[in-house]
């Protein structure tokens, strides 16, 4: 009989962590079909995070690094400095990539380093239990700002793609969400068109997924994704920020 | 035939490296270890090899980890203020058994303190480079010929080991110039064979895993008490020291890097007005020479350590004798040098004799 559906070679088989209605299993998912489909697991280096994803070196097949919160970029462009030849992942979330590591998001893209990173931006800090994220939006009530985020005292959240888009060195920016199935694909192209830019040796590549946090906004699986559609996606609109590919082949024309 | 060239200390650290099959260097700018980092990147490019100036020198450390991981000779540099950012990089890779050189070339302190030569980072170095249970390797070289035997040295044992390792020097050795023979024969082939870096698995073995995390307690405990296991052993094997007139002596001063070189001159003008003073010079401050001291004190009356700080190493002489002796201090901080004149008038002191 054909096999018609089954867990990508470049996901480990094991049972991952993650709480029920967790959107990082399914990007988990789209990264590794995105690698089998390549071919680029022999030649894959991936870095994990601090926060929820952090586990994610005994979840993909390739080899994989635990870099200090939020240094994940300058733990990559160490390795694909020493290994040009290899393909360098991060995998990061809001608080890892937008806070503590904004320095090296901002600066390995300048850089125009050849890696890519997959952001997951649930707007809350997962693992530590719910905290304002610099992506939780404007009145996210969160164990931090319990009243709301009050923009006037914690300030305004992070539009990486936007921000990260205006450096010469970003080859591609992408945000995409997982909340439904039409979604799950284009999120499917993008993580593949970012891996292939690295793969053309142009430069920082970055896919921003829109994800949803349940447990800590505190809404059942469903409702989350609702949530997320009606508040998430007004504020970070999804698409295509920066893709060099294109605007080389229209400069062409 | 290897030549003799007139080279900076900062120069020779950088030239060593690369010696030692080092083609990766991250670094942020401060001084005094500026022309370290100047010169790889002149050298570098030339010989295919990475300079990449960071955004900080956490990032930098951060780089390194990540070469390090990859399997490679990776190396940074920074000066006391930079360093204490670099704490958090070394502490994952000391976590992670990842093997990298860092150099100190210490000036004044605490805070942004000053530009001038110290020794103040001892401590931080010897104590505590970073938050956790860890050791890193320490070495002090004094003169610029040992700075480039000491880096090769250290990248060796850093291998061996599966641990960071650290030059640490001072503004005064990385900025002054002496004659030095480059060892160009110096062989990468002793790298030994990483067979758990993490340099993508070509589809030829389990994947390679490079972390700090463990979230069961008893098997971090676990885990750091087998890696003190190897400390233990590298306390046993792998301490280095010099002793100047040391044999018979009944006042014995101990100083390291910079302040050694004014100590020794000291100990030779103690000698020629008669007083059996000595030398112990610690080459590696952790692990530290206790076996060397614990010798000496069976002999000599008293101890003295200089250094260019208020007393940090003075604490580890007093263990390392188990306080059987006296032991005094004499040093100057904040970027001043001790003179030998001062350093012969404290062995005077021990003497008893007038001042």
């Amino acid at each position: 009989m054909a096999i018609v559906f089954q867990k990508p070679k470049a996901l480990t088989d094991v049972p991952t962590h993650y709480c029920p209605g967790c959107t990082h299993g399914i990007i988990h998912r789209l990264v590794a079909e995105c690698i089998d489909e390549l071919g680029i697991e022999g030649k894959a280096v991936g870095v994990a995070p601090v926060g929820c994803a952090v586990l994610a070196y005994n979840y993909f097949s390739c080899d994989m690094i635990q870099a200090p919160h939020g240094r994940a970029p300058a733990v990559a462009t160490g390795v694909k400095r020493s290994l040009p030849d290899s393909f360098v992942f991060t995998y990061q979330g809001d608080g890892d990539l937008a806070a503590i590591g904004t320095a090296e998001t901002v600066h390995a893209a300048t850089r125009g380093e050849n890696i890519t990173v997959i952001f997951v931006n649930n707007a809350i800090y997962g693992m530590t239990g719910g905290q304002m994220a610099p992506t939780s939006l404007p009145n996210q009530v969160t164990q931090t700002t319990p009243y709301g985020r009050d923009v006037k005292t914690a300030g305004y959240p992070i539009r990486v793609c936007e921000m990260l888009s205006t450096l010469d060195g970003t080859a591609y920016a992408e945000r995409v969400s997982v909340d439904c199935v039409k979604n799950v694909n284009r999120a499917k192209k993008a993580i593949k068109k970012a891996f292939q830019t690295q793969l053309a040796g142009k430069g920082f590549s970055i896919v921003e997924v829109v994800s949803a946090c349940p447990t800590n906004w505190g809404f059942a699986p469903n409702d989350a994704l609702q949530w997320l559609r009606d508040n998430m996606l007004p504020y970070y609109p999804l698409g295509v920020y920066k893709d060099k590919t294109a605007e080389e082949a229209s400069n062409n024309e | 035939m290897a030549e003799r060239v007139l080279m900076k200390g900062n120069e020779a650290l950088a030239e060593a490296a690369i010696q030692a099959g080092c083609r990766n260097f991250f670094g942020y700018p401060i001084t005094p270890q500026t022309e370290l980092a100047a010169y790889m990147a002149k050298r570098m490019p030339k010989i295919g090899g990475t300079y990449l100036q960071a955004e900080s020198e956490v990032a930098a450390i951060n780089m390194v980890q990540g070469a390090a991981a990859a399997g490679v000779r990776a190396m940074t540099s920074s000066s006391s203020p930079g360093i204490s950012l670099k704490t958090e990089g070394i502490s994952y890779m000391a976590g992670s058994d990842l093997p990298c050189l860092i150099i100190n070339v210490q000036r004044g302190g605490p805070g942004l303190g000053g530009i001038q030569p110290s020794q103040a980072d001892y401590w931080q170095a010897t104590k505590a480079p970073g938050h956790g249970d860890l050791h890193i390797l320490v070495f002090a070289p004094s003169s610029v010929q040992e700075m480039v035997d000491l880096v090769g040295h250290a990248y060796d044992l850093a291998d061996k080991y599966r641990m960071p390792a650290m030059i640490l020097a001072d503004g005064l050795l990385g900025q002054m110039m002496e004659p030095v023979v480059l060892d160009e024969s110096r062989s990468v082939k002793t790298m030994p064979k990483k067979e758990w870096a993490a340099c993508g698995h070509n589809n030829e073995r389990k994947h390679n895993i490079i972390n700090s995390l463990y979230l069961q307690a008893s098997e971090l405990e676990e885990l750091v008490k087998k890696r003190f296991e190897r400390y233990k052993c590298i306390e046993e094997k792998e301490p280095m020291c010099e002793k100047y007139m040391a044999e018979d002596a009944e006042y014995i001063v101990v100083a390291y890097g910079a302040s050694a070189r004014i100590a020794k001159a000291a100990v030779k003008q103690a000698r020629a007005n008669g007083i059996k003073a000595g030398l112990i010079r610690p080459i590696t401050l952790w692990p530290f020479p206790v076996k060397e001291l614990a010798q000496a004190a069976e002999s000599a009356k008293s101890f003295l350590s200089v250094e260019m700080s208020m007393g940090q190493m003075v604490d580890d002489i007093r263990l390392a004798i188990e306080c059987s002796r006296p032991v005094g201090f004499f040093g100057h901080t904040g970027g001043i040098i001790p003179t030998p004149a001062e350093v012969l008038d404290e062995i005077v002191k021990m003497t008893g004799g007038a001042k």
